[in-house]
């Protein structure tokens, strides 16, 4: 097409929109860089890795928005008043609600012990991952699976947490405090439920990653599934704990 | 697993083989590119992650296709069926307005009420079905990947299931005027308590219901959306494309997107709190003391004022959503037809920045006559009033780039410099009501209608419009018919203007909003005369869409072919084929050398320079061969 003259000025001075001199920006950001190449799984895996985190991460973004607008919609509504007739006058009606403790507290406990039992499984399936490259080095031995099947205690333990949230509810309705009752109730239900269905969210995600060997997925999109939702995870137990918080000190 | 290599048994969860060390797991199912000069050193490695291959079958090509482009062209089909339900109803509601006891075909009159339901519908349907969908899921799904090299969108399940979220979400909310009651009539700001007791009004049961469920379920659909269009701007760019040389049509979907998960969670949060209120008896937005049908309502407690802000607080940036991609395609449309940069990219970028971060902190002004602390609305003012600060430099920014350029007068470009007016146009009468005093009267009147509709209901209207006759070719393979365009254009620019500029006047003149019959008040008798005018040249803007509507199709048949980059324009959906590949680029990854909108480079042999031109251009005036 062009012969144009590449001996006289770099192309420097002429920048409309672009930059740098031999206009291939520096590697920032991640993106950017294209392929590194067809020739090496490794790469390949860790930038799909690195995708489906920033996926989870920007995901969580808007959970915790939602978390945001409940937590403002909590503290505006204990400062509110409603009509009492009998003084005729806008009295603040909002009733601490005394909670569960001990179920809270053991499904606490529950909650954070699944963290801990699916970052094993976590570490442990990538430890798999990364020493399965090197089983053709004679002499090398690679990590066969734990014989702790961690992922499924997080599976069991997750689900004792969701059966312990359940029995929380039963509680608080045995003691005669409903949805409908006192704010201070509605609350706590939407809170703690809203939680909930996020976690049974990421269960049904981690059911699937158990059940990934079964239907044959390999290594490689089982670390990445069981990685992305550990991360999901955690944070929803600290989410757990930021709820919980929010329930007990700021009542 | 079989090691293609050497032969030998592997367990299915090797990725290596034991033996040999060459790659035995199944081909992952990823967008992965090859570079133009792929060669590799393991054939096998090849072989391993062999590129996604093209669907077949008519249920995975067209229905539950994983392709970025087909999605894009779903939503906008959604979109184009949800234009015109929403042109429907808004034409009933003119014909009510000027003639109050009009008897409609196969309905009879419209009732009061009747009419706030398509008030309500009308911007509920228009706002999330055509505003949300078609400048961000649709063109975005389709032209985001592309425009960044990549071959498709990070998580293409997630973009299919996106997709058919908001199909269903759609489905739910036309359900809603089919059920017992009808569709609600609360306005599509769905006020509390209004729309926290189902006995308070006809539509305002099951109808208000499906309601809140069709936008719950598309809360969950835009909020997969963005995470998708967010991590691909992020993570899926090929080699050379910074965020500095991203069009800004990329910049705009990005911002967007952010906004988006930013906002739609607290509608969320909203709608379930509303839900409860009305089927689980909490008391989030209802006072008390509320009699209804003189029957004591037993909620206590709740604020509407809580709605509100909920409510508000994504409600501006949902507009901005609306606005931004329009303002995106303009850009690109602007500098393409004037063949000449965009005048000040860098300012152009951080101005979609600073509006995306303003829109969260403005909410409050769509409150001012709700009781507010003056203190806050001040602030609030003061903030919506520095919104118009990076509008202005766009603006400003645009008729830059326009001036001393070589125009070409395209319908697309027709569209975009129709865009620059109207965006100046429905934007003037935004600091007007940034003013809580001048707000006091203006607010709740036609005065505000104006300015939403001059702006939501035509400028960022006439960015679909432009990018959809920019990108047709490329989209479909055929040209549209530029004198049916051109027609189109004319008629709905200046049909627009005739619409909403008189309403203005009214609003100031005190005609309120969402009523429906303005003969029961003397002092709005006056004001007739413009009604009647507005209602004809609605009629026949509504008309002039029909224009549009042939031209689609019958191009999409009969159109000229079109060639590969008939704009002559400079972005990477240019340099593939037209319609564009299944992969995109055929296998040959872009490589980028070049920023966005390098248009009459000196020195260049053509007037304009591909981003995938390797060759260097220079100002010397040597460059010439």
């Amino acid at each position: 097409m062009a012969t144009l003259n590449s001996t006289l000025k770099s192309p420097a001075d002429v920048q409309i929109g672009g930059h740098g001199p031999d206009n291939l920006p520096p590697h920032y950001w991640g993106g950017g860089d294209g392929d590194h190449g067809g020739d090496d799984e490794a790469p390949r895996f860790y930038e799909r890795l690195r995708r489906y985190r920033m996926g989870v991460a920007v995901g969580l973004a808007s959970v915790v928005m939602i978390f945001v607008a409940l937590t403002s919609a909590y503290v505006v509504r204990q400062g509110l008043g409603s009509w009492d007739d009998r003084t005729a006058t806008y009295a603040n009606d909002w009733k601490p609600l005394p909670l569960p403790e001990t179920l809270l507290l053991i499904n606490t406990v529950l909650l954070l012990a699944s963290s801990a039992t699916l970052e094993f499984a976590r570490r442990n399936i990538h430890q798999q991952g990364v020493t399965a490259a090197l089983g053709h080095i004679p002499g090398v031995a690679t990590d066969r699976e734990s014989s702790v099947p961690w992922l499924g205690i997080s599976i069991i333990l997750g689900v004792a947490f969701l059966i312990g949230q359940i029995a929380a509810w039963n509680e608080l309705q045995h003691a005669g405090y409903f949805v409908s009752g006192n704010p201070s109730t509605s609350f706590f239900y939407v809170l703690t439920g809203v939680h909930g269905a996020h976690l049974l969210g990421g269960l049904l995600t981690l059911f699937y990653a158990a059940l990934m060997p079964l239907l044959g997925k390999s290594l490689d999109s089982r670390r990445i599934a069981v990685d992305a939702t550990g991360w999901y995870w955690h944070f929803m137990a600290a989410l757990w704990l930021y709820v919980y918080a929010l329930l007990h000190f700021v009542k | 697993m079989v090691c293609p290599k050497c032969g030998t048994s592997n367990p299915d969860v090797n990725t290596f083989c034991e033996k040999c060390g060459a790659v035995v797991s199944k081909p992952v199912p990823v967008a992965v590119a090859h570079d133009a000069a792929g060669t590799h050193e393991h054939g096998q490695a090849h072989a391993a992650h062999a590129p996604h291959h093209a669907p077949s079958g008519f249920i995975r090509k067209y229905v539950f296709s994983l392709d970025h482009k087909v999605i894009g062209i779903q939503y906008f089909f959604l979109a184009l069926t949800a234009v015109f339900v929403g042109l429907f109803l808004s034409v009933l509601m003119r014909i009510h307005l000027v003639w109050p006891d009009a008897k409609i075909p196969g309905w009879g009159p419209i009732m009061p009420e009747q009419y706030l339901t398509l008030v309500t519908m009308h911007g509920t349907i228009m706002v999330f079905f055509v505003l949300t969908t078609a400048p961000q899921s649709g063109f975005g799904n389709y032209f985001l990947p592309i425009q960044i090299g990549a071959e498709d969108m990070a998580f293409p399940v997630l973009n299919m299931l996106s997709f058919w979220t908001t199909f269903v979400s759609f489905l739910v909310m036309l359900a809603a005027f089919f059920v017992e009651g009808g569709a609600p009539l609360g306005g599509w700001t769905f006020y509390a308590p209004l729309s926290a007791i189902p006995q308070a009004g006809p539509g305002q049961g099951l109808g208000a219901d499906m309601w809140i469920i069709s936008i719950a379920i598309f809360c969950v659909a835009s909020l997969m959306g963005a995470l998708n269009f967010i991590t691909t701007t992020l993570d899926l760019r090929c080699k050379g494309m910074s965020m500095w040389r991203l069009p800004l049509t990329v910049w705009t979907w990005f911002i967007t997107a952010i906004l988006g998960l930013l906002a739609f969670g607290v509608l969320l949060a909203g709608g379930i709190l509303l839900l409860m209120d009305r089927q689980l008896g909490t008391s989030f937005f209802v006072p008390g003391g509320l009699v209804v049908s003189g029957v004591q309502i037993k909620h206590n407690g709740g604020s509407p004022l809580l709605w509100q802000h909920l409510f508000w607080f994504f409600g501006h940036p949902e507009v901005y959503i609306a606005i931004l991609p329009g303002m995106g395609v303009a850009s690109q449309l602007l500098s393409t037809f004037s063949r000449k940069p965009i005048f000040g990219y860098r300012a152009m970028v951080y101005a979609i920045m600073a509006i995306g971060f303003l829109g969260f902190m403005v909410w409050g002004h769509h409150m001012f006559m709700s009781g507010m602390n003056p203190y806050s609305a001040f602030a609030f003012s003061l903030m919506t009033m520095a919104i118009g600060v990076p509008s202005a430099i766009k603006t400003f920014n645009w008729l830059g780039t326009l001036y001393r350029g070589r125009l070409r007068f395209t319908t697309p470009m027709l569209y975009a410099i129709g865009f620059v007016s109207l965006f100046v146009s429905g934007g003037l009468s935004g600091p007007f009501l940034a003013q809580p005093t001048l707000d006091i009267y203006l607010h709740d009147t036609f005065f505000v209608v104006a300015h939403f509709h001059l702006i939501m209901g035509v400028a960022a209207i006439f960015g679909i419009f432009a990018g959809t006759y920019y990108w047709f070719p490329k989209m479909f393979g055929r040209m549209m018919s530029e004198t049916l365009g051109r027609i189109h254009f004319w008629i709905t620019f200046v049909g627009a203007y005739a619409i909403f500029m008189p309403m203005h006047y009214i609003g100031m003149a005190g005609r309120p909003r969402r009523y429906s019959d303005i003969r029961l008040f003397e002092y709005l008798h006056s004001t007739m005369t413009v009604e009647r005018f507005i209602s004809i040249a609605a009629f026949i803007v509504a008309g002039a869409q029909f224009v549009f509507l042939v031209n689609f199709f019958w191009s999409l048949w009969k159109g000229e072919k079109a060639p590969d980059n008939p704009w002559d324009c400079t972005t990477l959906e240019w340099t593939t084929s037209t319609p564009p590949p299944f992969d995109n680029f055929a296998g040959k990854t872009p490589v980028v050398y070049h920023g966005p909108y390098e248009y009459s480079v000196p020195g260049a042999p053509a007037d304009f320079v591909m981003q995938t031109d390797p060759s260097e251009v220079h100002s010397e005036g040597h460059g010439h061969d």
